[in-house]
């Protein structure tokens, strides 16, 4: 590997570095305040009441209040808790059985369906369109009278694509039926206030927004039944037990704040980087953008090259310096390509070869010039070894209509 | 999941990749629905394979187990090629991801698939000397 390559980290989408600003936030609480909030003396009420103020500066970021929000350990945990707690508190409540969820959602949510289908519940997974979205009349179609809960996420992790949330919310809220969306790709990029949009669940997650991994939030519009995620003492309000992770939460709401006070920023910023990266990318022979290029977060664009597998195009990225993702199974360990590139109604032979590149406060310009130096480059060397880009292009495959 | 050096030096700096214009036999393996086609090109002077190329469209692993089968054949005679197992590709390139296995095995199956064309194009019936050569192998996806 040649150390003297550009670095350019363009998987935020993945994780993201914890910033100057959260970690020194947090330093405190490791060796200084250390003490259990639970703590009746004056190092635990030391530590209590940061707690409590990073729970108020985080429902503020929302539109929610200080007793909504709970925290959790990552926004795989607040998916679990919101949907496996609320369906089974409506069914043993009012014996709804039924969930309406997408077929592109994050695994979090999409294997906790199913896990619930186990238990007996019904679950409906709504198609995704070729634009990414899922559509609002289809959603309201499949509402039943024993419909307990709907589950869309607000922006997609591959593709980057923002869903209609305001509207779901609206179409939830006039059948009462609950609404929780996963946001966890979405905080930071769009405005959220979850009164106004008629949400009553929301999972976010730190890492995504310069917090560190291992802290997140649910949010809970009061007076929903959401059964308890962990029995024990009476920490998040007796819901979720566990001594409170105190650094990493304070780490959460410094970084939750940071991340939706620069919204406008961050989307006037990022948004011509992206559409740079897109014209450039699209001017690839036999490429195309996955997903609507008008509802989509600022930082994230999704690609399929004809003839090139991920997996081989990332490793290739990856010895240029570049970080980026793919939607090919072959790294996540399994053989089957995408089920968001699926959904979208891509093939497998053209899903193979998808690329996902995401963009955060910390990439500039450069990066862009970069990668659009690298990847075409890239992108024909695979395609000159490759059997598949050959028969392409002699016409005995034609993947065209898919482009 | 992480490749072993050798791996990585293989896809890097592919051993004898591309098309070949003179061949003597030609074979494919794989399917694009999989997302590994394997091809291979095969020069055979008496019976020694004098020159081999390949062409992979696949993973990391897919190009990194045709770069080395095609050195181990490279000199060889076809039937020390067609006895070349997967399990010594893969031990070549110190070993490959449980997932990844089952590309070690469509290198193997695009030799015999490039020997069986050989035979083929000399009038020979190959499947008594290459036997069977089985549809996308241990790879388990929906077709």
């Amino acid at each position: 590997m040649d150390n003297t390559v550009r670095k350019v980290y363009a998987d935020n989408a993945a994780t993201t570095a914890v910033s100057d600003e959260v970690l020194q936030a947090m330093l405190p609480f490791f060796k200084e305040v250390y003490g259990n909030p639970s703590s009746l003396y004056e190092l635990g009420q030391q530590a209590k009441a940061p707690l409590e103020e990073a729970r108020a500066a985080t429902a503020a970021c929302l539109g929610a209040k200080p007793n909504e929000i709970y925290f959790t350990s990552c926004g795989s945990e607040s998916d679990n808790w919101a949907i496996k707690g609320a369906a089974r508190a409506q069914r043993r409540k009012h014996g709804k059985p039924h969930i309406i969820t997408s077929a592109f959602e994050h695994h979090a949510v999409l294997h906790t369906c199913q896990a619930l289908e186990r238990e007996g519940f019904t679950v409906t997974y709504l198609p995704v369109h070729k634009d990414g979205l899922v559509r609002v009349e289809e959603l309201e179609a499949a509402i039943t009278e024993n419909t307990a809960l709907v589950t869309i996420m607000y922006a997609n992790n591959e593709i980057g694509t923002i869903q209609p949330i305001p509207e779901i919310g609206q179409v939830c809220k006039a059948h009462g039926v609950l609404f929780h969306t996963d946001a966890v790709q979405a905080i930071g990029n769009v405005h959220i206030d979850v009164k106004a949009q008629n949400i009553d669940m929301l999972s976010l997650s730190g890492h995504k927004i310069h917090a560190p991994k291992g802290v997140g939030a649910l949010y809970i519009r009061s007076g929903v039944a959401v059964d308890n995620f962990m029995d024990g003492g009476a920490q998040e309000r007796g819901r979720r037990a566990g001594t409170e992770n105190v650094a990493e939460i304070v780490g959460l709401a410094t970084a939750i704040q940071r991340a939706t006070d620069t919204i406008d920023q961050r989307v006037a910023r990022l948004t011509p980087m992206r559409d740079r990266l897109i014209d450039g990318v699209l001017k690839i022979e036999r490429s195309r953008l996955n997903g609507s290029r008008e509802h989509r977060l600022p930082g994230n664009v999704s690609f399929c090259f004809q003839g090139v597998e991920g997996e081989s195009l990332l490793l290739m990225l990856d010895m240029k310096g570049i970080s980026a993702s793919s939607g090919s199974a072959c790294t996540s360990g399994s053989l089957d390509p995408s089920h968001v590139l699926l959904s979208i109604g891509l093939p497998h032979e053209v899903a193979h070869g998808s690329l996902r590149l995401s963009f955060g406060d910390y990439n500039t310009e450069e990066d862009v010039d970069y990668i659009l130096g690298v990847l075409p480059q890239i992108i024909d060397r695979l395609r000159n070894m490759s059997p598949l880009w050959d028969a392409i292009k002699t016409g005995s495959v034609n993947y065209d209509p898919y482009m | 999941m992480a490749y072993s050096e050798k791996v990585m030096d293989h896809f890097a700096n592919p051993r004898n990749v591309g098309e070949m214009q003179d061949f003597s036999g030609v074979g494919e393996v794989g399917n694009p629905k999989c997302g590994d086609i394997m091809r291979m090109y095969i020069k055979v002077e008496g019976d020694v394979i004098t020159d081999v190329s390949f062409m992979t469209f696949g993973c990391g692993a897919a190009i990194a187990t045709s770069s080395m089968a095609t050195e181990l054949i490279k000199g060889k005679t076809i039937g020390e090629a067609l006895k070349l197992t997967n399990k010594a590709v893969m031990e070549a390139l110190d070993g490959l991801p449980p997932v990844k296995v089952h590309c070690s095995v469509l290198a193997e199956q695009a030799i015999k698939a490039a020997v069986s064309d050989y035979y083929q194009r000399q009038g020979i019936d190959p499947t008594p000397i290459v036997g069977e050569i089985p549809a996308c192998e241990e790879c388990g996806c929906e077709i």
